[in-house]
């Protein structure tokens, strides 16, 4: 395989039909898995969990997969050659793990019918190209169940990052149920404007806990608010992407996880079998997509207990995150008594619900 | 002892010979950092500098030098007028990211229209945009004798807020579902920048960024502006005697590179990228600074280090790729090529002298 | 909209945290700019003290033996840039973004065994006395030792600057490095020890970051600090005490906006994210002393 061809641009449509059968006809070399990583794997939050994800696909197909991987690749046209170099070296499946990645995915994809590719987060998908999200707001959910409960001073800090529907679906969440539980809740919600800063989400967490907040909720990826709130004392955070367990059991008394590794395992398998098709998958608890690390017990027993059943109802459909009567903020109508949210206006989010003070920026 | 002693003329044996000196002690040294991450340094070297242009896939490779290289060199170009008459445009990524900003709101003001105007006032936008970031330190400069360096240096900063605000405000995407970005430029025909020919790599960037060259080889070398340029930063009082006034001068010199750091950004925002987004900006320019230098301010030697800059962003991606290293270990070798590069350049203006020097 | 939610003197007690790793790197880049040196490596002098202090301190359980690994560290590092600007003649503006790129790798390659562990504890000082008086005490006598440490170290730039003749020597070669030359003065070793300084304050801020701000190490997390650093010692055009007001008006408009925001203020957060680096800008223009050391930047060779 190593000759060397010197190609002319006009042969470039016959090499790729020529690469991508290549890739698909040799079944006994080892399915071959790409991975592009918008962050440095050591960053402790988004993509050290798809780092981890990848390991476990390892850990799962032993000699039959191989793996590779690119971190700290831009949004932009480093990504689309990436993603190309990848496919050129024989990969049959790529994951494309940032929302910024979208286009360049497409586009790319378009090029190598025959390779697979899984976009994260994104919404636009074509016949070899999946997009794939985790239902964070059912974690948020759990988290807003517990911190209702523990708040003493009824105010609860948020820590956004930026206004997207991802944020926005999690802070209506995470209110919806801290609501449920504790009327005279309040959420106060500051925008970072970042995803990972640890010195302004140290800030951020200040802030919020300096205003009354006893319990920080963050939807950005540091460990710095964790630290801040352990320094404040008395006050609950939640882990972010990663466990964070190193704060448990106090600050951190409980944790979104991204858990990636089901669903990279459940594709790979599929490319290997031949059954893979293009699909959108929005998976939450029940998936195991989306883990809710462990429940500490700084939390009393039965706020525990009731988190745990939530926890179970969600995974299990017997609940929905966003259940009627709900209200949007400025009091209009927006799910009737029983109702539950479709998937098309929760992708879009861009409201807050009723109760929750303040403006999304824009 | 060893001293170093001014050249009277720059050796023009040492031009060439020391950037490949500085190339070969990186890669020595480089694999030995390889060969201590447990990886074969040969092949991690072959793998970085032989395979982008030469290997079983260097159809895909080649093109994508350009793309990579070809902001740089546009935005180093620009950068080496000031540099060469001593006004230091460190702000270019500023500009750059105005320059993109500013084409891209005048080209999507007029979506989804579809005519072949769109292009050409995009990229009359880009330059000015650019071309006015880059009037504010040189004004400043001029009329207040305030530091060009720390001016254009804090309206980076400005503008990466500004791109922010634009990626999520007055640019979003109404049909992007709530996301932050702006449409995709380059599905919009009348405000694509293509590729002139399919696989070459070869967008109207790289054109300008070769014109950009040329351009600069003839001004500096044959035309009375290049040798006020030069005269301005080696003798400023010897150029005032010689009539050129120190004020147009830099306005003018900023006012290159702040133009040409815009166009790179608009052909970068309508082509390769597609869109505004909150990190459109990836550091062009700031690694054009590097690149401007690497290829000591001249237009063919920046050409070279663009090429040289590019290629190991390239193939770094294919060692990460391939051989599983670490995109740090890539930085870290890029950081070491800079520094040899740098280092190396004191051969061509000065020799090693062996004795007692009077000054110690 | 609540503003009474805003505890002042909390808002003033944070602010003294916040600023502490940016003053600290803008002390000693203030200090390597007065000798007439440009360094742009800020970035990464401080990324490599943050993990070199992490690994000591987690290594020893020592914050202090950290937080000198730091110092060594950062000031290792910058030497590396003295050594190309001041004996190979390069270009500093290119040389120090090289830094920069260089120090971001090499922190990653050192910590990829780091990640993920917590620091030792490193526990506030509640100063006797001075800390129970009202308002006062909280703002400004219930810190770590690191607050007072990178106050400590302005004061004595500011004293080492104005008062003694090493400070004089130093603002004479920053001044104008060919008269200093030649009144006999040794220019390279003088922006060496600078440079040096320089690393090392930066590298304490870095160590500032992973050791208590966050504590924690990742790849990347100054984020930018460096950078702002280089914009507060311009701001201060130079003098160490405005250094303390441009750290605490940088620091201090990321505090207020997000105070204002948790209050329900609906604010614009790009525009007054970038109102410091304006204010910047504007002090360079009305403060005639706002000018730059005279040989800043600028290639020093000893011509015979």
């Amino acid at each position: 395989m190593k000759r060397r061809t010197l190609l002319s641009t006009a042969a470039l449509a016959t090499t790729l039909a020529v690469t991508g059968l290549t890739a698909y006809a040799d079944g006994h070399e080892p399915t071959k898995v790409g991975f592009v990583y918008v962050g440095p794997v050591g960053d402790g939050g988004w993509t050290y969990e798809h780092n981890q994800g990848r390991l476990a696909v390892e850990e799962a197909f032993g000699d039959k997969v191989e793996t590779v991987f690119v971190e700290n690749v831009p949004e932009g046209p480093d990504a689309a050659r990436v993603m190309t170099q990848m496919a050129l070296d024989g990969a049959d499946l790529i994951f494309t793990t940032s929302f910024g990645y979208m286009d360049q995915t497409l586009e790319v994809a378009s090029k190598f019918p025959d390779v697979k590719f899984e976009h994260a987060t994104g919404f636009k998908r074509s016949d070899n190209v999946s997009t794939y999200s985790a239902r964070f707001y059912e974690g948020r959910a759990v988290q807003g169940h517990i911190a209702g409960q523990i708040t003493e001073s009824n105010v609860i800090g948020y820590i956004a990052s930026f206004p997207i529907p991802e944020v926005i679906r999690g802070i209506n969440a995470a209110y919806l149920h801290a609501q449920a539980v504790n009327p005279d809740v309040e959420f106060k919600i500051v925008w970072a404007y970042t995803w990972f800063d640890p010195a302004k989400e140290a800030e951020a967490a200040n802030v919020l806990i300096e205003q009354g907040a006893d319990v920080v909720l963050q939807h950005t990826d540091s460990t710095a608010p964790q630290a801040a709130a352990q320094a404040a004392g008395n006050v609950y955070t939640f882990g972010q992407a990663s466990d964070m367990s190193e704060y448990a059991p106090m600050p951190r008394v409980s944790s979104i996880i991204d858990d990636w590794a089901p669903y990279y395992v459940a594709r790979t398998q599929a490319v290997m079998d031949g059954t893979w098709t293009s699909m959108d998958t929005w998976d939450g608890i029940g998936a195991g997509m989306v883990g809710i690390g462990e429940i500490t017990d700084a939390v009393p027993a039965e706020v525990k207990a009731s988190a745990e059943a939530l926890r179970d109802a969600l995974a299990d459909g017997s609940v929905h995150a966003f259940t009627g009567p709900v209200n949007k903020q400025d009091g209009s109508a927006w799910l009737a008594d029983g109702e539950t949210a479709d998937d098309g206006t929760l992708a879009g989010m861009n409201f807050y619900v009723e109760g929750i003070v303040g403006d999304i920026p824009q | 002892m060893m001293v170093l002693e001014k050249r009277p003329q720059p050796s023009q044996r040492w031009v060439f010979a020391a950037p490949l000196l500085a190339v070969v002690l990186t890669m020595m040294v480089g694999g030995a950092l390889f060969a201590a991450l447990g990886k074969n340094p040969f092949e991690v070297i072959r793998t970085i500098f032989y395979d982008p242009l030469f290997s079983q896939n260097a159809w895909f490779y080649r093109p994508e030098i350009l793309i990579k290289g070809g902001p740089l060199v546009l935005l180093a170009i620009g950068l080496s007028f000031g540099f060469r008459a001593g006004i230091w445009n460190i702000g270019a990524e500023g500009q750059y990211i105005i320059g993109a900003i500013c084409g891209a709101a005048v080209g999507l003001a007029l979506y989804p229209a579809e005519t072949r105007l769109i292009f050409p006032l995009m990229v009359l936008a880009g330059a000015l945009g650019g071309w006015a970031w880059a009037m504010i330190p040189a004004i400043l400069r001029v009329r207040f004798g305030t530091n060009e360096i720390l001016v254009s240096l804090m309206l980076v900063y400005v503008a990466e807020q500004l791109l922010a605000s634009m990626a999520l405000g007055a640019l979003r995407n109404p049909e992007g579902m709530g996301f932050p970005g702006s449409r995709n430029l380059s599905q919009w025909p009348a405000a694509a920048n293509k590729e002139l020919i399919a696989g070459s790599g070869m967008h109207w960037g790289v054109v300008a960024a070769f014109i950009a060259v040329i351009f600069a080889y003839i001004v500096l070398s044959r035309h009375q502006f290049g040798f006020q340029v030069r005269l301005s930063g080696q003798a400023p009082r010897a150029a005032r005697f010689a009539g050129v006034n120190p004020g147009r001068m830099i306005l003018i010199c900023m006012g290159i590179s702040g133009a040409l750091a815009g166009l790179a950004g608009l052909f970068e925002v309508a082509g390769p990228s597609g869109q505004i987004s909150i990190d459109f900006n990836v550091g062009y320019g700031f690694t054009a600074i590097i690149v401007a230098f690497l290829g000591r301010l001249h237009p063919v030697g920046i050409l070279l280090a663009g090429g040289l800059m590019a290629l190991t962003y390239v193939g770094g991606g294919i060692a990460q790729g391939q051989l599983g290293l670490p995109a740090a270990a890539i930085q870290l070798l890029q950081g070491m090529l800079l520094f040899f590069l740098l280092a190396v350049d004191v051969l061509t203006n000065y020799r090693f002298r062996f004795g007692k020097g009077e000054v110690a | 909209m609540d503003l009474s939610a805003i505890n002042p003197i909390l808002l003033l007690a944070s602010l003294m945290v916040a600023a502490t790793p940016i003053l600290l790197a803008a002390v000693g880049e203030l200090v390597v700019e007065r000798a007439g040196v440009l360094n742009l490596g800020v970035e990464g002098m401080m990324i490599v003290g943050a993990i070199s202090g992490f690994i000591v301190a987690v290594n020893t359980g020592s914050p202090w033996l950290g937080f000198i690994a730091a110092a060594v560290g950062g000031a290792l590092l910058s030497l590396l840039f003295g050594i190309l600007t001041q004996y190979f003649l390069s270009n500093q503006v290119a040389s120090g973004l090289a830094l920069t790129l260089f120090g971001l790798g090499l922190s990653a390659l050192m910590g990829q065994n780091y990640q993920g562990i917590k620091a030792p504890a490193f526990p506030d000082w509640h100063i006797p006395v001075l800390g129970d008086i009202p308002v006062i005490g909280p703002i400004v006598f219930q810190h770590d030792p690191m607050v007072y440490v990178g106050l400590l170290i302005v004061l004595g730039v500011w004293a080492f600057l104005k008062y003694s003749r090493a400070g004089l020597v130093l603002r004479a070669v920053g001044e104008n490095h060919d008269a200093a030359h030649a009144l006999g003065y040794h220019v390279i070793r003088v922006r060496l020890l600078a440079i040096m300084f320089g690393g090392a304050c930066a590298g304490l801020g870095g160590a500032y970051l992973s050791l208590v701000r966050v504590p924690q190490w990742t790849e990347g997390m100054t984020a930018g600090a460096g950078w702002i650093a280089l914009a507060i010692v311009v701001f201060a055009s130079w003098k160490p005490g405005r250094l303390l007001l441009g750290a605490y008006l940088f620091g201090g408009v990321t505090v207020l906006q997000l105070n204002l925001q948790a209050a329900g203020l609906a604010i614009p957060v790009e525009y007054l994210s970038m109102s410091p680096y304006i204010a910047t800008i504007v002090v360079l223009v009305i403060m005639s002393s706002g000018r730059a050391p005279g040989s800043l930047g600028r290639i020093f060779h000893a011509a015979r």
